[in-house]
């Protein structure tokens, strides 16, 4: 049985990952387009708060709402472009709604790994960032998910 | 690491009141009785502490009142006005709501009778245990003190023991002493 993690205030979850939040809002979007979406993050993350039933892998979390706010940040400049398709050149990725719906059951490392890489295309490195793990692992993770999806849905 | 810069951080809390996506706000209020951590939620002022450290409090408060606590410092506002005419003398009432979740009944009964106690004037706690309809618990009411979630604005410094002794306070028996000069209290 895995040992509850308790959910800090949201202060103190605030301090410890504002910085890094940042930083990958910065990588995605640009100093200038990065400010409105840090707020965006936190104050999704504020609506989200309550509903949150552990503490367990809460970087995971805030860095998803991230990126979800960052898509569409740049939906929304470029409703042609999105960050998925001028990052990899592949619009044919399956929608997020898709993956997230499927991706639900995961558990929660996986997930995380999941989606970032194969919803939002985002590099082994800030996965591992938001992961709180090596580029490996992250690696890892998003391919023992995936192989776990596709056992569910055979 | 990009840090997040001072106004955009400013910014965020901001928005997160003007929201109201929060359980409490908390700031620090600097006093002549040293930093205060004040805390408010929507009901009304829900703590005053004289806690160095505001970590201890911030768990407290998110288990009592929700875990979506902030510094945030503009809903603070009011009551650092009132807590500064307090200090300087020229305020003798609050006009702050309280919020008192989480306490007893009883708690709550002797911290209303309490409130009642003028500005300048002392009571004990026997004379509180009976007018909050409980005549012998001197002692529990001197427990419900040590507890106040709000002193100052719930001024337990105005309890005395029956001799006139200063007893106990939470914030230590210095500050008790500077409220109640402040005050011109006859003790």
């Amino acid at each position: 049985m895995m040992e509850a993690v308790s959910i800090p205030p949201f202060e103190r979850f605030y301090e410890e990952h504002r910085t890094a939040v940042f930083g990958h809002l910065v990588r995605l979007l640009g100093r200038q387009r990065a400010e409105d979406a840090f707020q965006e993050t936190f104050l999704r993350a504020l609506r989200g708060y309550p509903a949150l039933r552990h503490g367990r892998h809460l970087k995971a979390w805030v860095f998803t709402i991230a990126t979800r706010v960052a898509v569409d940040e740049s939906r929304r400049d470029h409703p042609q472009t999105t960050i998925t398709e001028e990052q990899t050149g592949e619009p044919e990725r399956p929608a997020y709604a898709q993956l997230e719906h499927l991706a639900d059951e995961l558990p929660d490392k996986e997930r995380t790994a999941v989606v970032l890489r194969y919803g939002y295309d985002l590099p082994y490195d800030q996965i591992a960032d938001a992961l709180d793990s090596s580029e490996d692992a992250a690696r890892q993770a998003a391919s023992s998910g995936v192989r776990r999806l596709r056992r569910r849905l055979t | 690491m990009t840090a997040v810069p001072e106004a955009l951080d400013q910014r965020f809390r901001d928005a997160a009141v003007a929201a109201g996506l929060l359980d409490v706000s908390y700031d620090i209020a600097d006093t002549p009785v040293g930093p205060l951590l004040v805390a408010v939620s929507e009901l009304g002022l829900c703590r005053i502490s004289y806690d160095p450290e505001p970590d201890r409090q911030v768990e407290e408060l998110a288990r009592t009142f929700g875990s979506r606590i902030l510094r945030a410092p503009r809903p603070l506002d009011p009551v650092k006005r009132e807590l500064d005419e307090y200090f300087e003398g020229r305020r003798h009432e609050f006009d702050l709501p309280v919020d008192l979740r989480g306490r007893s009944d009883f708690s709550r009964l002797v911290l209303e009778q309490l409130a009642r106690v003028p500005y300048g004037e002392v009571t004990t706690y026997g004379s509180l245990a009976a007018r909050s309809g409980r005549p012998k618990a001197a002692r529990a009411v001197g427990t419900v003190m040590n507890r106040n979630p709000i002193p100052i604005v719930l001024p337990c410094h105005r309890v005395v023991g029956s001799t006139g002794s200063l007893v106990g306070y939470g914030g230590g028996l210095e500050r008790k002493r500077l409220l109640l000069d402040l005050e011109h209290a006859p003790v």
